[in-house]
Protein backbone atom coordinates (compact mmCIF):
# COMPACT_ATOMS: atom_id res chain seq x y z
CA UNK A 1 0.00 0.00 0.00
CA UNK A 2 3.00 2.18 1.01
CA UNK A 3 3.44 2.84 -2.68
CA UNK A 4 0.10 3.83 -3.67
CA UNK A 5 0.67 6.78 -0.69
CA UNK A 6 4.19 7.37 -2.28
CA UNK A 7 2.15 8.23 -5.70
CA UNK A 8 -0.39 10.58 -3.88
CA UNK A 9 2.54 12.52 -2.05
CA UNK A 10 4.69 12.77 -6.04
CA UNK A 11 1.27 13.91 -7.63
CA UNK A 12 1.26 16.78 -4.65
CA UNK A 13 4.95 17.75 -5.35
CA UNK A 14 3.98 17.93 -9.43
CA UNK A 15 0.60 20.05 -8.21
CA UNK A 16 3.07 22.39 -6.83
CA UNK A 17 5.85 22.36 -9.00
CA UNK A 18 2.81 24.23 -11.53
CA UNK A 19 1.84 26.36 -9.34
CA UNK A 20 0.40 29.16 -12.07
CA UNK A 21 -2.48 26.61 -13.37
CA UNK A 22 -3.42 26.51 -9.72
CA UNK A 23 -3.99 29.82 -9.28
CA UNK A 24 -5.44 30.51 -12.58
CA UNK A 25 -8.03 27.50 -11.68
CA UNK A 26 -9.00 29.26 -8.71
CA UNK A 27 -10.21 32.56 -11.16
CA UNK A 28 -12.18 30.41 -13.20
CA UNK A 29 -13.99 28.16 -10.88
CA UNK A 30 -14.81 32.16 -9.11
CA UNK A 31 -15.84 32.91 -12.84
CA UNK A 32 -18.21 30.33 -13.32
CA UNK A 33 -19.95 30.34 -9.93
CA UNK A 34 -20.66 34.03 -10.30
CA UNK A 35 -21.74 33.21 -13.50
CA UNK A 36 -24.61 30.66 -12.65
CA UNK A 37 -25.33 32.74 -9.29
CA UNK A 38 -26.29 35.61 -11.82
CA UNK A 39 -28.32 33.50 -13.91
CA UNK A 40 -30.01 31.75 -11.21
CA UNK A 41 -30.67 35.43 -9.70
CA UNK A 42 -32.63 36.30 -12.97
CA UNK A 43 -34.60 32.85 -13.18
CA UNK A 44 -35.66 33.41 -9.64
CA UNK A 45 -36.61 36.66 -10.14
CA UNK A 46 -38.85 37.22 -7.67
CA UNK A 47 -39.75 33.69 -6.92
CA UNK A 48 -39.36 32.20 -3.42
CA UNK A 49 -38.94 27.88 -4.57
CA UNK A 50 -38.14 26.18 -7.63
CA UNK A 51 -38.84 22.47 -7.44
CA UNK A 52 -38.29 22.85 -3.82
CA UNK A 53 -34.97 24.57 -3.82
CA UNK A 54 -34.60 28.35 -2.40
CA UNK A 55 -32.61 31.10 -3.77
CA UNK A 56 -29.73 30.87 -1.21
CA UNK A 57 -29.95 27.06 -0.94
CA UNK A 58 -29.64 27.46 -5.08
CA UNK A 59 -26.43 29.66 -4.60
CA UNK A 60 -25.42 27.11 -2.31
CA UNK A 61 -25.52 24.37 -4.45
CA UNK A 62 -23.55 25.93 -7.06
CA UNK A 63 -20.89 27.06 -5.25
CA UNK A 64 -21.07 23.34 -3.31
CA UNK A 65 -20.84 21.73 -6.52
CA UNK A 66 -18.28 23.76 -8.49
CA UNK A 67 -16.04 23.55 -5.18
CA UNK A 68 -16.75 19.44 -5.10
CA UNK A 69 -16.03 19.39 -8.73
CA UNK A 70 -12.55 20.61 -7.83
CA UNK A 71 -12.24 17.44 -5.87
CA UNK A 72 -13.63 14.70 -8.10
CA UNK A 73 -12.45 16.15 -11.25
CA UNK A 74 -9.42 14.67 -13.57
CA UNK A 75 -7.97 14.62 -16.52
CA UNK A 76 -6.97 10.61 -16.32
CA UNK A 77 -8.47 9.55 -19.67
CA UNK A 78 -6.09 12.48 -21.43
CA UNK A 79 -3.31 11.36 -19.42
CA UNK A 80 -4.15 7.73 -19.82
CA UNK A 81 -4.46 8.58 -23.82
CA UNK A 82 -1.57 10.37 -24.24
CA UNK A 83 0.29 7.65 -22.37
CA UNK A 84 -0.65 5.02 -24.71
CA UNK A 85 -0.44 7.33 -27.90
CA UNK A 86 2.99 8.22 -27.44
CA UNK A 87 4.15 4.93 -25.86
CA UNK A 88 5.10 5.60 -22.62
CA UNK A 89 2.54 3.24 -20.64
CA UNK A 90 5.38 0.76 -21.56
CA UNK A 91 7.19 2.34 -18.68
CA UNK A 92 3.79 1.57 -16.33
CA UNK A 93 4.14 -1.93 -17.29
CA UNK A 94 8.01 -2.46 -15.76
CA UNK A 95 6.74 -1.44 -12.90
CA UNK A 96 5.33 -3.80 -9.96
CA UNK A 97 2.43 -2.03 -9.96
CA UNK A 98 -1.36 -1.87 -10.83
CA UNK A 99 -1.23 0.62 -13.73
CA UNK A 100 -4.87 1.45 -13.34
CA UNK A 101 -4.69 1.64 -9.27
CA UNK A 102 -1.46 4.17 -9.65
CA UNK A 103 -3.93 6.26 -11.83
CA UNK A 104 -6.41 6.34 -9.32
CA UNK A 105 -3.86 7.22 -6.64
CA UNK A 106 -2.64 9.90 -8.97
CA UNK A 107 -6.31 11.21 -9.02
CA UNK A 108 -6.72 11.40 -5.63
CA UNK A 109 -3.10 12.95 -5.02
CA UNK A 110 -4.50 15.57 -7.32
CA UNK A 111 -7.53 16.01 -6.03
CA UNK A 112 -7.17 16.02 -2.05
CA UNK A 113 -4.19 19.01 -3.48
CA UNK A 114 -7.49 21.17 -4.78
CA UNK A 115 -9.81 19.96 -1.69
CA UNK A 116 -7.08 21.67 0.19
CA UNK A 117 -5.70 24.36 -1.44
CA UNK A 118 -8.27 24.93 -3.78
CA UNK A 119 -11.55 24.03 -2.60
CA UNK A 120 -11.42 25.24 1.19
CA UNK A 121 -9.96 28.54 0.76
CA UNK A 122 -11.84 28.93 -2.62
CA UNK A 123 -15.61 28.31 -0.57
CA UNK A 124 -14.58 30.92 1.87
CA UNK A 125 -13.77 33.68 -0.62
CA UNK A 126 -16.96 32.74 -1.92
CA UNK A 127 -18.96 32.48 1.54
CA UNK A 128 -18.31 36.08 2.34
CA UNK A 129 -19.20 37.50 -1.59
CA UNK A 130 -22.22 35.51 -2.07
CA UNK A 131 -25.48 34.42 0.12
CA UNK A 132 -24.39 31.08 1.12
CA UNK A 133 -25.92 28.81 4.01
CA UNK A 134 -23.66 26.05 5.46
CA UNK A 135 -25.28 24.14 8.14
CA UNK A 136 -22.81 23.31 11.08
CA UNK A 137 -24.33 19.99 11.46
CA UNK A 138 -21.31 17.49 11.18
CA UNK A 139 -23.82 14.38 10.71
CA UNK A 140 -24.66 16.61 7.43
CA UNK A 141 -20.72 16.99 6.53
CA UNK A 142 -19.72 13.52 7.55
CA UNK A 143 -22.32 12.86 4.99
CA UNK A 144 -21.05 15.16 2.61
CA UNK A 145 -17.27 13.57 2.96
CA UNK A 146 -18.30 10.05 1.87
CA UNK A 147 -20.52 10.96 -1.07
CA UNK A 148 -18.05 13.02 -2.58
CA UNK A 149 -15.22 10.30 -2.36
CA UNK A 150 -17.73 8.00 -3.89
CA UNK A 151 -18.23 10.98 -6.63
CA UNK A 152 -14.48 10.84 -6.75
CA UNK A 153 -14.84 6.89 -7.27
CA UNK A 154 -17.15 6.80 -9.93
CA UNK A 155 -15.85 10.12 -11.91
CA UNK A 156 -12.63 8.24 -11.53
CA UNK A 157 -13.84 5.03 -13.19
CA UNK A 158 -15.46 6.36 -15.47
CA UNK A 159 -12.27 7.89 -16.51
CA UNK A 160 -10.40 5.37 -16.35
CA UNK A 161 -12.86 3.26 -19.16
CA UNK A 162 -12.71 6.07 -21.50
CA UNK A 163 -8.98 5.73 -21.26
CA UNK A 164 -8.95 2.25 -21.97
CA UNK A 165 -11.03 2.59 -25.00
CA UNK A 166 -7.95 4.28 -26.57
CA UNK A 167 -5.91 0.68 -26.51
CA UNK A 168 -9.01 0.38 -28.82
CA UNK A 169 -9.41 2.86 -30.71
CA UNK A 170 -6.34 4.49 -31.12
CA UNK A 171 -7.79 7.73 -31.45
CA UNK A 172 -10.42 8.81 -28.87
CA UNK A 173 -9.97 12.52 -28.16
CA UNK A 174 -13.84 13.10 -29.60
CA UNK A 175 -14.74 10.38 -27.20
CA UNK A 176 -13.31 12.43 -24.34
CA UNK A 177 -14.66 15.15 -25.34
CA UNK A 178 -17.91 13.90 -25.11
CA UNK A 179 -17.89 11.77 -22.02
CA UNK A 180 -17.10 15.39 -20.04
CA UNK A 181 -20.02 17.02 -21.50
CA UNK A 182 -22.58 14.31 -20.93
CA UNK A 183 -20.95 14.13 -16.89
CA UNK A 184 -20.91 17.94 -16.66
CA UNK A 185 -24.49 17.77 -18.20
CA UNK A 186 -26.51 14.50 -16.14
CA UNK A 187 -24.39 15.09 -12.99
CA UNK A 188 -26.32 18.11 -11.81
CA UNK A 189 -23.28 20.34 -11.71
CA UNK A 190 -24.81 22.69 -14.30
CA UNK A 191 -28.40 21.85 -13.39
CA UNK A 192 -29.75 20.32 -10.41
CA UNK A 193 -31.07 16.93 -11.58
CA UNK A 194 -34.66 17.57 -10.03
CA UNK A 195 -35.01 20.63 -12.17
CA UNK A 196 -35.14 17.42 -15.49
CA UNK A 197 -38.54 16.59 -16.82
CA UNK A 198 -39.58 14.23 -15.10
CA UNK A 199 -39.32 11.18 -17.50
CA UNK A 200 -35.41 12.36 -18.06
CA UNK A 201 -35.22 12.04 -14.01
CA UNK A 202 -36.55 8.18 -14.33
CA UNK A 203 -33.75 7.60 -16.89
CA UNK A 204 -31.57 9.30 -14.88
CA UNK A 205 -32.47 7.05 -11.87
CA UNK A 206 -30.52 3.93 -14.21
CA UNK A 207 -27.45 6.23 -14.99
CA UNK A 208 -24.23 7.11 -12.80
CA UNK A 209 -24.01 10.37 -13.40
CA UNK A 210 -26.23 12.03 -10.54
CA UNK A 211 -23.68 10.48 -8.54
CA UNK A 212 -21.17 12.92 -9.32
CA UNK A 213 -22.16 16.03 -8.54
CA UNK A 214 -26.15 16.07 -7.60
CA UNK A 215 -26.18 13.50 -4.63
CA UNK A 216 -23.30 15.57 -2.74
CA UNK A 217 -24.57 18.85 -3.32
CA UNK A 218 -28.07 18.07 -2.32
CA UNK A 219 -26.71 16.39 0.92
CA UNK A 220 -24.47 19.70 2.30
CA UNK A 221 -27.63 22.09 1.16
CA UNK A 222 -29.66 20.20 2.99
CA UNK A 223 -32.14 19.14 -0.16
CA UNK A 224 -32.22 15.64 1.07
CA UNK A 225 -33.40 14.49 3.87
CA UNK A 226 -31.42 12.41 6.20
CA UNK A 227 -33.42 9.08 4.61
CA UNK A 228 -32.81 10.42 1.22
CA UNK A 229 -29.04 11.24 1.86
CA UNK A 230 -28.29 8.05 3.09
CA UNK A 231 -30.19 6.14 -0.10
CA UNK A 232 -28.18 8.48 -2.16
CA UNK A 233 -25.03 7.06 -0.89
CA UNK A 234 -26.03 3.66 -1.17
CA UNK A 235 -27.03 4.09 -4.81
CA UNK A 236 -23.41 5.12 -5.23
CA UNK A 237 -21.64 2.53 -3.56
CA UNK A 238 -23.55 0.66 -5.72
CA UNK A 239 -22.37 2.47 -8.86
CA UNK A 240 -18.64 2.17 -7.51
CA UNK A 241 -18.82 -1.51 -7.84
CA UNK A 242 -21.00 -2.10 -10.43
CA UNK A 243 -18.28 0.22 -12.82
CA UNK A 244 -15.08 -1.62 -11.52
CA UNK A 245 -16.65 -4.94 -13.57
CA UNK A 246 -16.23 -2.99 -17.15
CA UNK A 247 -13.50 -2.16 -16.43
CA UNK A 248 -11.69 -5.06 -15.65
CA UNK A 249 -12.80 -6.81 -18.23
CA UNK A 250 -12.01 -4.24 -20.80
CA UNK A 251 -8.16 -4.19 -19.19
CA UNK A 252 -8.02 -7.79 -19.66
CA UNK A 253 -8.49 -7.33 -23.09
CA UNK A 254 -6.39 -4.08 -23.40
CA UNK A 255 -3.17 -5.68 -22.22
CA UNK A 256 -3.55 -8.97 -24.51
CA UNK A 257 -3.87 -6.17 -27.88
CA UNK A 258 -1.83 -3.50 -26.81
CA UNK A 259 0.87 -2.87 -29.24
CA UNK A 260 3.25 0.15 -28.12
CA UNK A 261 4.06 2.94 -30.46
CA UNK A 262 7.63 3.99 -31.19
CA UNK A 263 11.03 1.89 -30.83
CA UNK B 1 24.45 -22.83 -14.58
CA UNK B 2 21.16 -22.16 -14.40
CA UNK B 3 19.35 -20.26 -17.38
CA UNK B 4 17.93 -17.15 -16.30
CA UNK B 5 16.09 -16.99 -19.97
CA UNK B 6 14.75 -18.96 -21.99
CA UNK B 7 12.77 -17.98 -25.21
CA UNK B 8 11.21 -20.87 -27.81
CA UNK B 9 9.52 -19.99 -31.16
CA UNK B 10 8.63 -16.94 -30.21
CA UNK B 11 6.64 -14.63 -32.84
CA UNK B 12 5.26 -11.03 -32.94
CA UNK B 13 2.78 -9.87 -35.64
CA UNK B 14 2.28 -6.89 -36.23
CA UNK B 15 -0.13 -5.52 -38.75
CA UNK B 16 0.62 -2.78 -41.03
CA UNK B 17 -1.94 -0.46 -42.25
CA UNK B 18 -1.74 1.42 -45.53
CA UNK B 19 -3.62 4.16 -47.11
CA UNK B 20 -5.32 4.01 -50.22
CA UNK B 21 -4.59 7.09 -52.21
CA UNK B 22 -6.81 10.00 -53.53
CA UNK B 23 -9.94 11.03 -52.03
CA UNK B 24 -11.77 7.68 -53.07
CA UNK B 25 -9.24 6.06 -51.68
CA UNK B 26 -9.84 7.90 -48.11
CA UNK B 27 -13.58 7.07 -47.86
CA UNK B 28 -12.83 3.60 -48.69
CA UNK B 29 -10.49 2.81 -45.86
CA UNK B 30 -12.94 4.45 -43.75
CA UNK B 31 -14.75 1.58 -44.18
CA UNK B 32 -12.53 -1.45 -44.71
CA UNK B 33 -8.48 -0.99 -44.46
CA UNK B 34 -6.28 -2.26 -46.41
CA UNK B 35 -3.08 -4.34 -43.67
CA UNK B 36 -0.36 -6.81 -44.29
CA UNK B 37 0.97 -8.97 -41.33
CA UNK B 38 4.67 -8.07 -40.42
CA UNK B 39 6.53 -10.59 -38.35
CA UNK B 40 8.51 -7.95 -36.44
CA UNK B 41 10.10 -11.17 -34.54
CA UNK B 42 9.96 -14.26 -36.61
CA UNK B 43 10.49 -17.50 -34.85
CA UNK B 44 13.54 -16.96 -32.29
CA UNK B 45 15.29 -19.37 -30.19
CA UNK B 46 17.95 -18.40 -27.43
CA UNK B 47 18.48 -19.09 -23.80
CA UNK B 48 20.84 -17.03 -21.62
CA UNK B 49 22.77 -17.80 -18.74
CA UNK B 50 22.86 -16.33 -14.99
CA UNK B 51 25.46 -13.67 -15.37
CA UNK B 52 26.02 -13.37 -18.78
CA UNK B 53 26.46 -9.74 -20.84
CA UNK B 54 24.77 -10.89 -24.39
CA UNK B 55 24.81 -8.27 -26.95
CA UNK B 56 21.09 -8.26 -29.00
CA UNK B 57 22.61 -6.44 -32.07
CA UNK B 58 21.06 -5.98 -35.27
CA UNK B 59 20.17 -3.44 -38.27
CA UNK B 60 17.11 -0.73 -37.71
CA UNK B 61 13.62 -2.34 -37.58
CA UNK B 62 15.42 -5.91 -37.13
CA UNK B 63 13.13 -6.49 -34.24
CA UNK B 64 15.12 -5.73 -31.14
CA UNK B 65 13.05 -3.75 -28.95
CA UNK B 66 10.65 -5.52 -29.56
CA UNK B 67 12.15 -8.34 -28.48
CA UNK B 68 13.28 -7.11 -25.28
CA UNK B 69 9.12 -5.65 -24.87
CA UNK B 70 7.84 -9.39 -24.85
CA UNK B 71 10.66 -10.33 -22.39
CA UNK B 72 9.68 -7.49 -20.13
CA UNK B 73 6.13 -8.18 -19.65
CA UNK B 74 4.96 -5.57 -21.72
CA UNK B 75 3.80 -7.10 -25.18
CA UNK B 76 2.20 -10.49 -25.65
CA UNK B 77 3.89 -12.37 -27.80
CA UNK B 78 1.96 -13.80 -31.33
CA UNK B 79 2.94 -17.06 -30.50
CA UNK B 80 6.05 -19.21 -28.75
CA UNK B 81 6.98 -19.24 -24.89
CA UNK B 82 9.26 -17.37 -22.70
CA UNK B 83 10.78 -18.05 -19.52
CA UNK B 84 12.45 -15.11 -17.32
CA UNK B 85 13.83 -15.80 -14.21
CA UNK B 86 11.23 -18.54 -14.26
CA UNK B 87 8.48 -16.78 -14.52
CA UNK B 88 6.09 -16.07 -17.87
CA UNK B 89 6.62 -12.27 -17.69
CA UNK B 90 3.10 -11.03 -19.34
CA UNK B 91 1.02 -13.56 -17.03
CA UNK B 92 2.74 -13.04 -14.14
CA UNK B 93 3.83 -8.96 -14.87
CA UNK B 94 3.52 -7.61 -11.53
CA UNK B 95 5.50 -10.18 -9.62
CA UNK B 96 8.28 -10.78 -12.55
CA UNK B 97 8.80 -7.39 -12.79
CA UNK B 98 10.36 -7.05 -9.36
CA UNK B 99 13.29 -8.98 -10.41
CA UNK B 100 14.22 -7.00 -13.38
CA UNK B 101 15.59 -3.78 -14.45
CA UNK B 102 14.98 -1.99 -17.87
CA UNK B 103 16.61 0.98 -19.42
CA UNK B 104 14.47 2.17 -22.76
CA UNK B 105 17.67 4.85 -24.42
CA UNK B 106 14.96 6.84 -25.91
CA UNK B 107 12.26 6.85 -23.16
CA UNK B 108 12.59 8.23 -19.88
CA UNK B 109 11.64 6.45 -16.81
CA UNK B 110 12.15 9.37 -14.48
CA UNK B 111 9.04 11.57 -13.87
CA UNK B 112 9.46 14.38 -15.57
CA UNK B 113 9.05 17.63 -13.42
CA UNK B 114 9.98 16.57 -10.05
CA UNK B 115 13.47 15.69 -8.49
CA UNK B 116 15.48 12.80 -9.38
CA UNK B 117 15.69 12.06 -5.46
CA UNK B 118 11.64 12.44 -5.11
CA UNK B 119 11.73 9.95 -8.43
CA UNK B 120 14.34 7.16 -6.78
CA UNK B 121 12.23 7.52 -3.48
CA UNK B 122 8.71 6.89 -5.07
CA UNK B 123 10.56 3.73 -7.03
CA UNK B 124 11.98 2.62 -3.31
CA UNK B 125 8.33 2.09 -2.13
CA UNK B 126 7.48 0.85 -5.54
CA UNK B 127 9.96 -2.05 -5.26
CA UNK B 128 9.31 -2.42 -1.45
CA UNK B 129 13.40 -1.43 -0.78
CA UNK B 130 14.48 -1.43 3.15
CA UNK B 131 16.29 1.22 3.92
CA UNK B 132 19.28 -0.31 4.58
CA UNK B 133 19.68 -1.97 1.61
CA UNK B 134 19.20 1.27 -0.31
CA UNK B 135 21.50 3.39 1.47
CA UNK B 136 24.06 0.51 1.11
CA UNK B 137 23.36 -0.32 -2.74
CA UNK B 138 22.44 3.12 -3.96
CA UNK B 139 25.00 4.71 -2.14
CA UNK B 140 27.31 3.33 -4.18
CA UNK B 141 25.66 3.58 -7.29
CA UNK B 142 25.18 7.20 -6.74
CA UNK B 143 28.72 7.71 -6.10
CA UNK B 144 29.70 5.22 -8.99
CA UNK B 145 27.66 7.43 -11.57
CA UNK B 146 28.87 10.61 -9.99
CA UNK B 147 24.66 12.20 -10.02
CA UNK B 148 25.09 13.54 -6.14
CA UNK B 149 24.95 17.13 -7.86
CA UNK B 150 21.90 15.79 -10.17
CA UNK B 151 19.54 14.85 -7.53
CA UNK B 152 17.49 17.71 -6.46
CA UNK B 153 17.55 18.73 -9.68
CA UNK B 154 14.15 18.34 -12.09
CA UNK B 155 14.83 16.13 -14.80
CA UNK B 156 13.59 18.26 -17.42
CA UNK B 157 16.39 20.39 -16.60
CA UNK B 158 19.28 17.57 -16.86
CA UNK B 159 21.26 16.81 -19.64
CA UNK B 160 20.94 13.62 -21.89
CA UNK B 161 24.16 12.62 -20.56
CA UNK B 162 22.83 13.34 -17.09
CA UNK B 163 19.41 12.18 -17.49
CA UNK B 164 21.09 8.56 -19.03
CA UNK B 165 23.08 8.37 -15.96
CA UNK B 166 20.11 8.90 -13.48
CA UNK B 167 17.92 6.37 -15.83
CA UNK B 168 20.48 4.16 -14.77
CA UNK B 169 20.49 4.56 -11.17
CA UNK B 170 16.94 4.34 -11.46
CA UNK B 171 16.75 0.62 -13.20
CA UNK B 172 19.02 -0.35 -10.15
CA UNK B 173 17.27 0.58 -6.86
CA UNK B 174 16.07 -3.14 -6.07
CA UNK B 175 19.46 -4.30 -7.55
CA UNK B 176 17.90 -6.20 -10.05
CA UNK B 177 19.65 -9.87 -11.11
CA UNK B 178 18.62 -9.23 -14.64
CA UNK B 179 19.20 -5.74 -16.81
CA UNK B 180 17.36 -5.49 -20.26
CA UNK B 181 19.39 -2.56 -21.76
CA UNK B 182 17.66 -0.89 -25.06
CA UNK B 183 20.55 1.48 -26.65
CA UNK B 184 21.64 3.01 -22.89
CA UNK B 185 24.27 5.14 -24.51
CA UNK B 186 22.47 6.52 -27.09
CA UNK B 187 23.65 10.06 -27.52
CA UNK B 188 26.44 10.18 -24.54
CA UNK B 189 29.76 11.88 -24.71
CA UNK B 190 32.87 9.13 -24.43
CA UNK B 191 33.55 9.85 -20.63
CA UNK B 192 30.40 8.99 -19.85
CA UNK B 193 30.04 5.99 -21.85
CA UNK B 194 33.47 5.15 -20.32
CA UNK B 195 31.82 5.51 -16.93
CA UNK B 196 28.49 3.46 -17.73
CA UNK B 197 30.28 0.25 -19.21
CA UNK B 198 32.77 0.45 -16.23
CA UNK B 199 29.85 0.54 -13.88
CA UNK B 200 27.95 -2.02 -15.91
CA UNK B 201 31.27 -4.53 -15.54
CA UNK B 202 31.52 -3.64 -12.26
CA UNK B 203 27.86 -4.53 -11.20
CA UNK B 204 28.44 -8.10 -13.16
CA UNK B 205 31.18 -9.07 -11.54
CA UNK B 206 30.04 -8.21 -8.16
CA UNK B 207 26.36 -9.84 -8.46
CA UNK B 208 26.63 -11.53 -11.28
CA UNK B 209 23.90 -9.56 -12.76
CA UNK B 210 22.55 -11.05 -16.26
CA UNK B 211 22.48 -8.35 -18.39
CA UNK B 212 20.97 -8.24 -22.24
CA UNK B 213 22.03 -5.29 -24.25
CA UNK B 214 21.38 -3.87 -27.58
CA UNK B 215 23.04 -0.88 -29.02
CA UNK B 216 24.09 0.20 -32.47
CA UNK B 217 27.53 1.09 -31.22
CA UNK B 218 29.58 -1.56 -31.40
CA UNK B 219 32.24 -0.55 -29.25
CA UNK B 220 29.99 -0.79 -26.11
CA UNK B 221 30.08 -5.18 -27.77
CA UNK B 222 33.11 -4.75 -27.90
CA UNK B 223 33.76 -3.94 -24.12
CA UNK B 224 31.08 -5.47 -22.64
CA UNK B 225 29.97 -8.44 -24.58
CA UNK B 226 31.47 -11.77 -25.21
CA UNK B 227 28.36 -13.15 -26.55
CA UNK B 228 26.27 -11.98 -29.70
CA UNK B 229 22.92 -12.66 -30.76
CA UNK B 230 22.40 -11.14 -34.61
CA UNK B 231 19.38 -10.31 -35.38
CA UNK B 232 17.94 -10.01 -39.44
CA UNK B 233 14.46 -9.00 -40.66
CA UNK B 234 13.09 -10.81 -36.94
CA UNK B 235 15.67 -13.92 -37.03
CA UNK B 236 18.38 -14.65 -35.16
CA UNK B 237 21.34 -15.14 -37.86
CA UNK B 238 24.45 -15.89 -35.42
CA UNK B 239 24.50 -16.31 -31.91
CA UNK B 240 27.53 -17.03 -30.61
CA UNK B 241 30.97 -15.74 -29.34
CA UNK B 242 32.32 -12.35 -30.46
CA UNK B 243 35.40 -13.61 -30.81
CA UNK B 244 34.48 -15.93 -33.10
CA UNK B 245 31.89 -14.14 -35.83
CA UNK B 246 35.61 -11.72 -35.91
CA UNK B 247 38.20 -14.87 -36.41
CA UNK B 248 35.47 -16.12 -39.02
CA UNK B 249 34.82 -12.74 -40.88
CA UNK B 250 38.29 -11.14 -40.93
CA UNK B 251 39.74 -10.74 -43.82
CA UNK B 252 43.02 -9.88 -42.72
CA UNK B 253 45.11 -7.25 -41.94
CA UNK B 254 45.08 -3.71 -43.88
CA UNK B 255 48.07 -2.04 -44.00
CA UNK B 256 47.94 1.76 -44.66
CA UNK B 257 50.99 3.98 -45.94
CA UNK B 258 51.65 7.46 -46.58
CA UNK B 259 54.45 8.82 -48.88
CA UNK B 260 56.39 11.59 -48.79
CA UNK B 261 56.74 11.95 -52.26
CA UNK B 262 54.19 11.50 -55.06
CA UNK B 263 53.36 7.89 -55.28
CA UNK B 264 51.57 6.16 -58.43
CA UNK B 265 49.43 3.03 -57.53
CA UNK B 266 50.51 1.04 -60.63
CA UNK B 267 54.35 1.37 -59.51
CA UNK B 268 53.49 -0.08 -56.06
CA UNK B 269 51.82 -2.68 -57.73
CA UNK B 270 54.25 -3.86 -59.56
CA UNK B 271 56.35 -3.56 -56.70
CA UNK B 272 54.93 -6.26 -54.62
CA UNK B 273 53.79 -8.01 -57.67
CA UNK B 274 55.03 -11.44 -56.28
CA UNK B 275 52.90 -11.14 -53.18
CA UNK B 276 49.08 -11.99 -52.63
CA UNK B 277 48.01 -8.31 -51.96
CA UNK B 278 45.55 -6.28 -52.90
CA UNK B 279 46.31 -2.42 -53.33
CA UNK B 280 43.61 0.22 -52.97
CA UNK B 281 43.91 4.23 -53.31
CA UNK B 282 42.47 6.71 -51.48
CA UNK B 283 42.90 9.80 -53.68
CA UNK B 284 42.42 12.74 -51.19
CA UNK B 285 44.60 11.65 -48.93
CA UNK B 286 46.99 9.70 -50.87
CA UNK B 287 46.63 6.90 -48.88
CA UNK B 288 47.75 3.07 -49.78
CA UNK B 289 45.82 0.43 -48.38
CA UNK B 290 47.42 -2.90 -48.60
CA UNK B 291 45.10 -5.96 -47.59
CA UNK B 292 47.25 -8.64 -46.76
CA UNK B 293 46.26 -12.50 -45.02
CA UNK B 294 46.94 -12.09 -41.37
CA UNK B 295 50.12 -13.72 -41.64
CA UNK B 296 53.43 -11.90 -39.75
CA UNK B 297 55.78 -13.19 -42.63
CA UNK B 298 53.62 -11.74 -45.77
CA UNK B 299 53.06 -8.22 -43.41
CA UNK B 300 56.56 -8.26 -43.16
CA UNK B 301 57.82 -8.97 -46.69
CA UNK B 302 55.39 -6.41 -48.04
CA UNK B 303 56.64 -3.56 -45.71
CA UNK B 304 60.26 -4.21 -46.26
CA UNK B 305 59.76 -4.05 -50.15
CA UNK B 306 57.37 -0.97 -50.07
CA UNK B 307 60.16 0.90 -47.06
CA UNK B 308 63.11 0.35 -49.34
CA UNK B 309 61.70 1.91 -52.22
CA UNK B 310 59.45 4.90 -51.22
CA UNK B 311 60.10 7.38 -48.30
CA UNK B 312 57.39 6.69 -45.67
CA UNK B 313 55.34 9.34 -44.08
CA UNK B 314 53.33 6.96 -41.98
CA UNK B 315 52.44 3.77 -41.40
CA UNK B 316 49.54 2.31 -39.56
CA UNK B 317 48.49 -1.98 -39.65
CA UNK B 318 44.41 -2.36 -38.81
CA UNK B 319 42.59 -5.11 -38.20
CA UNK B 320 39.53 -5.83 -39.69
CA UNK B 321 36.98 -3.70 -37.42
CA UNK B 322 34.10 -5.48 -35.89
CA UNK B 323 31.98 -2.47 -37.62
CA UNK B 324 33.09 -3.69 -40.68
CA UNK B 325 32.54 -7.44 -40.01
CA UNK B 326 29.02 -6.33 -38.98
CA UNK B 327 28.56 -4.45 -41.90
CA UNK B 328 29.56 -6.94 -44.23
CA UNK B 329 27.06 -9.37 -42.19
CA UNK B 330 24.23 -6.53 -42.58
CA UNK B 331 24.58 -6.61 -46.52
CA UNK B 332 24.66 -10.28 -47.02
CA UNK B 333 21.85 -10.76 -44.14
CA UNK B 334 23.31 -14.21 -43.38
CA UNK B 335 26.51 -15.90 -41.18
N1 LIG C 1 3.57 -0.40 -32.89
C1 LIG C 1 3.93 -0.97 -34.04
N2 LIG C 1 3.05 -1.15 -35.05
C2 LIG C 1 3.42 -1.70 -36.21
N3 LIG C 1 4.66 -2.13 -36.49
C3 LIG C 1 5.60 -1.99 -35.54
C4 LIG C 1 5.29 -1.41 -34.26
N4 LIG C 1 6.42 -1.39 -33.52
C5 LIG C 1 7.38 -1.94 -34.29
N5 LIG C 1 6.90 -2.29 -35.49
C6 LIG C 1 7.68 -2.93 -36.59
O1 LIG C 1 8.40 -4.02 -36.08
C7 LIG C 1 9.71 -4.06 -36.64
C8 LIG C 1 10.73 -4.15 -35.53
O2 LIG C 1 10.73 -2.97 -34.76
P1 LIG C 1 11.69 -2.77 -33.50
O3 LIG C 1 11.31 -1.52 -32.84
O4 LIG C 1 11.67 -4.02 -32.70
O5 LIG C 1 13.11 -2.62 -34.21
P2 LIG C 1 14.54 -2.43 -33.55
O6 LIG C 1 15.34 -3.63 -33.89
O7 LIG C 1 14.43 -2.07 -32.14
O8 LIG C 1 15.10 -1.22 -34.40
P3 LIG C 1 15.96 0.05 -33.95
O9 LIG C 1 17.38 -0.37 -34.04
O10 LIG C 1 15.64 1.04 -35.02
O11 LIG C 1 15.53 0.45 -32.61
C9 LIG C 1 9.84 -2.83 -37.51
O12 LIG C 1 9.72 -3.23 -38.85
C10 LIG C 1 8.69 -1.94 -37.11
O13 LIG C 1 8.19 -1.27 -38.24
MG1 LIG D 1 14.81 -0.32 -30.98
Amino acid sequence: MDKYFEMIRIRFLMMLAYRTNYYTGILIYSINIGAYYFLWSAIYGSKEHIVGLSMTQMTTYVAVSWMARAFYFNNLDREMAVEIMDGRVAIELIRPYNYLGMKTMQGLGEGVFRLFFFSAPGLIIVYFIFPIQFTWDPSVWGLFAISILLSFLINTELNLLTGITTFFLYNNSGLIRAKRVVIDLFSGLLLPISFFPGWAQEVMKFLPFQGISYFPSMIVTKGFSHHQALEAILQQFVWVILLFLPIQLLWYFAKKQLIIQGG
Amino acid sequence: MENVMEVKDLRKEFKAYSSRTGLKGAFRDLLTRNYKVIPAVNDINFSVRKGEMVGYIGENGAGKSTTIKMLTGILTPTSGSIIVNGMNPHKEREKFVQTIGVVFGQRSQLWWDIAVQESFRLLKKVYKVSDADYNNHMGHVIRTLDIEPLLDKPVRKLSLGQRMRCELAAALIHNPPLLFLDEPTIGLDVLVKLKIRDFLKEINEKYQTTILLTTHDLSDIEALCERVILLDEGSVIYDGALKNLQEKWSEGKELKFQFLEKVDITAVKVLTSELPVKWELEEKEQVFTATVEDSGELISQVIAKVVAAYKIKDIKINETSTEEIIRNIYEKGAV
